[in-house]
């Protein structure tokens, strides 16, 4: 099954409010230091890169890594400056790629 | 002294015993009861309350379309014979576990999924705690959001509800606990750091960020039972099903939060 993704970006605000934006995403954040029951390792497979683009510009970006727990909730503030999209990018091992969008008012 | 008033007296002993159980004195009156919500930290509860921020959510989204999706041989997929599921299954998971007729007992909410899986959809049934599961039980239950539990009145229920209680109040395992002894008598109390909750299932399946997933009632009772150092039982033993049946019994009246977050 896909990647499932929940955003939180308010769909209004006024110009130079300070907003806050949530996202979800589902994924098992295996960490590739585990054994299986028969002593196998698990091979790692974790989100490594985060990024959040406000109409096109880069407004927030993280890495990740074994330590954060499976279906990272990540969440950050921004200046809303103008009307448009706020999209978000996840990238992780075995190609692993997830996007999702909002749009967003600003008066 | 005579054989007869011995025997009166043995007969006194066993009847005091009885009544000193704690599934007669220990029950939390229906006024006291508090689900675990209540004990959690205002950031535990801020993730619950935000549907997008409870973790849960993500696998309601995958039941949502396991809803739809057409399985078996039957190529029915649940919505073509329920429908709207939020219409259908309002307040369904509120009375599960229900008595089933073919099975002669009563099955929770993952037995019926799969009973319908099987004899309906001609599907292979789903495996206990697997991500299908999981995600189609929390989105049936997800529709009961706010319901109050209600267990059927079913009178073929009672002897499964008594065998839950007994069940409950059974001390087992390598440190002899019951688990009465801890969510009936010593409930808001501390162990290990942890507050001792009250044990109403009242969000399940849950988002447990121990176990970063979700997970069933029947886990979470193998949790506890593990703790006692006791044996478990296999995934859909009847124990677990009367165990949730008395559970859920024990909780009547209170709100369900499916998909709760529990840390």
């Amino acid at each position: 099954m896909a990647a499932r993704t929940l955003i939180n970006v308010p769909q209004k605000a006024k110009r130079g409010d300070v907003i806050q934006i949530k996202t979800l995403i589902s994924h098992i954040m295996e960490t590739g230091f585990r054994r299986d029951n028969v002593g196998a390792l698990v091979p790692r497979d974790i989100i490594t890169s985060f990024t959040c683009t406000y109409n096109g510009e880069t407004i927030f970006d993280a890495e990740l890594h074994q330590a954060i727990a499976a279906n990272p909730f990540i969440t950050f503030h921004t200046v809303a400056t103008e009307s448009g999209t706020i999209a978000f990018r996840w990238t992780g091992d075995h190609g692993f790629l997830q996007e999702a969008s909002a749009k967003i008012t600003v008066e | 002294m005579s054989a007869l008033p011995r025997r009166a007296a043995l007969v006194l002993a066993i009847a005091l015993a009885g009544g000193a159980l704690p599934g007669a004195a220990g029950e939390i009156p229906l006024n006291e009861r508090r689900s675990a919500y209540e004990d959690m930290s205002r950031d535990n509860k801020a993730m619950q309350d935000d549907d997008t921020s409870n973790p849960g959510m993500l696998a309601v989204l995958d039941g949502e379309a396991l809803w739809s999706a057409k399985a078996g041989a039957s190529g029915k997929s649940c919505a073509d014979c329920h429908g709207d599921a939020k219409a259908s299954m309002k307040g369904v998971a509120a009375r599960y576990p229900a008595f089933n007729d073919s099975a002669g007992r009563p099955v929770d909410l993952e037995q019926r999924i799969n009973l319908s899986r099987e004899q309906d959809q001609k599907s292979a049934p789903f495996a206990y705690e697997s991500k299908d599961m999981l995600a189609l039980s929390a989105y049936v239950a997800t529709q009961s959001r706010g319901e109050p539990i209600a267990p059927s009145d079913d009178p073929r229920l009672a002897p499964f509800i008594d065998k839950g209680r007994a069940l409950f109040n059974l001390r087992q395992g390598q440190l002899n606990l019951s688990c009465a002894q801890c969510h009936d008598d010593n409930w808001g109390k501390h162990l290990a750091g942890n507050t001792v909750p009250q044990a109403h299932p009242t969000g399940y399946p849950i988002y447990r960020l121990e176990w970063q997933s979700l997970g069933s009632l029947q886990r979470r009772l193998r949790n506890c039972i593990i703790g006692m150092r006791a044996e478990t039982y296999a995934y859909g033993a009847p124990e677990y099903v009367d165990m949730e049946l008395y559970l859920m019994w024990r909780a009547r009246g209170m709100k369900m939060e499916t998909p709760a977050v529990r840390p």
